[in-house]
């Protein structure tokens, strides 16, 4: 059992690369585009809200294994042809998107409206209110939801081996294919798996200590 | 660019939709019994047992969720008869690993559930004289239930959405229906762009069902 | 006579069907502190987030030093960075404080500063520092909001709206959320910045403090200006007015 485990680490490590590139690829544009859709949701006007609102709801309606092969094969059909790491990376990235709006929204609305008022009532723009006293505040309820969805962008990243995509799950079952030593393999990955998000897990736990200043 | 919809082929192939939809309502009805089960039995083991009782829950909640449930469903299906002599199909072995999914999640809801009940409560059963089993089953059974059908509802709808994973062992779930139409007619798009509507339609479906249920009892409750 | 700071015209507002202001007419001239008494929902907060435009009106004109408040020339609402900085002239101070509670005391007078008036941060904090020591805090000038008492916490609050040298300084009811033995404190401060002359219009429920430290005292009641004047003549004629003297009746019958 050992032997198999110690012969396929190599493969896995370069499957583990791929994983950790879609996980980081997923969890980078998805939270500069759900933080910039979130403000629309709680801050646009009634169209743009409706708009988002349908998105992020439609997105997180779907499975996300459904949506990885929906855009790999349904996206061609309207003229966007992506390979399929790019495709597996835009599926997870659309679930993500609509994961992280939810989590701002929620963040955001979390501050009592006084301190939007005391924030105009010095003067300050919009702009200048999100960044310096809306924003500050919401990071406390925002990063741990967060942190913990990197670990579901991890997790989802799994399936991007049903389009081929040479990941970690997809290294593990070539090994297999070529060993027949099923177990011991998957309980590797597992393990490994298990590493990388209990580590997030953990970290997010410390952040949310961070940043637990008491609220007034 | 220029795809032309044809949508005859799949309502010729309804069945395979149809028949997969309601399997993948099947398996998560299954999967959400057979987890509250595992989830609120390790969940009062948890508040009344022991330091190793509460270590061997917490390795085995913080296992399940930090691992892909697609590599669990392999490893079931795969892996365990390496290791075990027992023979099982695709359809069991994926309600087992769906179980004991959300049995990992079902824990979590249910301890938290547990923990939420005002200890008076709990003085007030025992100075009215009831046995610990009878302040069990009619003082925190209720009041947990009314606290967590919503984290309920919200686990059945996911894992209705992840039953989707079953097509990887070939359980002929929807989509496992749509991956067959796609294979037999290559109309792949029209395939994909039902079962997603299917899945939709359905999670909302029962999201609304399942708000409504929650308030009636909350209701009831109350009265 | 000269231009009044502030000028309110047939002002007008409405929350759906309500009407909660009714053609209020009402101005403040410089140094003056008029305070605004009356009955709840009798739209005096309203009034008071108008002139600051965290309200927008319906009908009529607010104007400070004869510049429009929300609206421009042709009354369209004003663009969102000049609507924000209309609104540093006025400073406020809130009922609840609604410090920022991720900012220090310190942090949360110099904000404004650094932001609004381009202060560098040295510059910002001397300037809050000097503040928070004309409110009596100097020495806690590093402390988050939640450290604070919630009658420092409103000084914090009244340092944070002065320190931006508004031209009017706004106070909504600021010491309602207190305590009875922290009202003292944070009403000593506004004695204080009154006796400098600063301009100010306050809603308040404290008639005695009405009394001793306005110029003027208003009587709002059902969205209109019901009665006002100096504060003895006010309260002398108070029996003419069947709706004011029943207000200050259940007032005395409550505080005194």
């Amino acid at each position: 059992m050992l032997d198999a485990m110690l012969y396929a680490l190599p493969f896995l490590m370069e499957g583990l690369w791929v994983t950790i590139e879609v996980s980081f690829l997923t969890v980078s544009i998805s939270l500069a585009v759900g933080v910039v859709l979130g403000v629309a949701l709680i801050y646009g006007p009634l169209p743009l809200r409706l708009l988002v609102r349908l998105f992020s709801d439609t997105i997180r309606g779907i499975p996300i294994l459904v949506l990885i092969f929906f855009v790999y094969y349904g996206f061609p059909a309207i003229g966007i042809d992506l390979a399929s790491f790019w495709a597996a990376v835009t599926a997870l990235t659309l679930f993500k998107t609509a994961q992280v709006i939810e989590y701002v929204r929620g963040a955001v609305q979390s501050i009592p409206q006084g301190q939007t008022e005391a924030a105009m009532a010095i003067g300050l723009t919009f702009r200048e209110r999100l960044t310096n006293v809306i924003f500050p505040q919401a990071m406390r309820r925002f990063l741990p939801p967060w942190i913990n969805g990197v670990t579901d962008a991890v997790k989802g990243s799994a399936l991007v081996s049903l389009l081929g995509v040479t990941d970690m799950m997809y290294s593990i079952n070539q090994v297999i294919g070529r060993t027949y030593e099923a177990l011991p393999l998957y309980i590797l990955g597992a393990a490994i798996y298990f590493i990388i998000n209990y580590s997030l897990s953990a970290l997010s736990r410390r952040l949310e200590r961070r940043f637990s200043f008491v609220q007034a | 660019m220029g795809y032309d919809l044809h949508f005859n082929v799949i309502w010729r192939n309804w069945d395979k939709l149809w028949g997969g939809l309601l399997l993948s309502l099947e398996l998560a009805v299954l999967s959400i019994g057979i987890g509250i089960v595992i989830g609120l039995t390790l969940a009062v083991a948890h508040v009344s047992g022991n330091r190793w009782v509460r270590g061997a829950i917490a390795t085995y909640v913080e296992a399940i969720r930090n691992v892909p449930l697609i590599l669990l469903v392999y490893l079931v299906f795969y892996g365990l008869p390496q290791a075990v002599d027992i023979r099982y199909g695709a359809t069991t072995s994926f309600v087992a690993t769906l179980s004991i999914y959300a049995g990992a999640y079902l824990v979590e809801v249910f301890r938290s559930g547990l923990e939420a009940i005002p200890q008076g409560q709990l003085d007030a059963g025992r100075a009215i004289g009831l046995t610990p089993w009878q302040r069990f089953a009619h003082v925190r059974l209720p009041a947990m239930t009314r606290i967590t059908l919503p984290a309920l509802s919200n686990t059945f709808i996911s894992l209705f959405k992840d039953t989707s994973v079953a097509s990887v062992i070939a359980v002929p779930e929807l989509t496992w229906g749509a991956q067959w139409i796609n294979l037999n007619t290559f109309r792949i798009v029209e395939a994909y762009l039902i079962a997603t509507a299917m899945y939709l339609v359905t999670g909302y479906v029962l999201l609304f069902l399942l708000r409504r249920l929650e308030r009636r009892f909350r209701i009831a409750r109350h009265a | 006579m000269t231009e009044p700071l502030l000028a309110i015209r047939d002002l007008s507002k409405s929350f759906g069907t309500v009407q909660v202001l009714k053609s209020i007419d009402l101005s403040v001239n410089r140094g003056e502190v008029v305070s605004v008494i009356g009955p709840s929902g009798s739209g005096k907060t309203t009034l008071l987030r108008c002139v600051n435009f965290l309200e927008s009106y319906d009908g009529g004109s607010i104007t400070i030093d004869g510049v429009e408040v929300g609206y421009d020339e042709g009354r369209k609402p004003r663009g969102e960075r000049a609507l924000a900085r209309m609104r540093a002239e006025t400073g406020m101070v809130f009922q609840s404080f609604n410090l920022f509670p991720h900012l220090t005391a310190a942090g949360n007078v110099m904000l404004g500063l650094i932001k609004v008036r381009g202060k560098s941060k040295a510059e910002a904090h001397e300037i809050a520092l000097h503040w928070l020591d004309r409110v009596g805090l100097s020495h806690r000038a590093d402390a988050l909001p939640a450290e604070l008492s919630g009658g420092q916490q409103q000084r914090v609050g009244i340092a944070r709206a002065v320190a931006m040298e508004p031209k009017i300084l706004l106070l909504d009811e600021i010491t309602s959320a207190l305590d009875p033995e922290l009202v003292g404190e944070v009403l000593e401060v506004v004695r204080g910045l009154a006796a400098e002359g600063m301009t100010m219009l306050m809603v308040t429920h404290e008639i005695a403090f009405a009394r001793d430290a306005s110029s003027r005292i208003v009587f709002m009641d059902a969205g209109t200006v019901a009665a006002e004047g100096p504060p003895a003549e006010f309260l002398a004629t108070a029996d003419d007015h069947p709706r004011l003297s029943a207000f200050l009746a259940r007032f005395r019958a409550s505080h005194f």
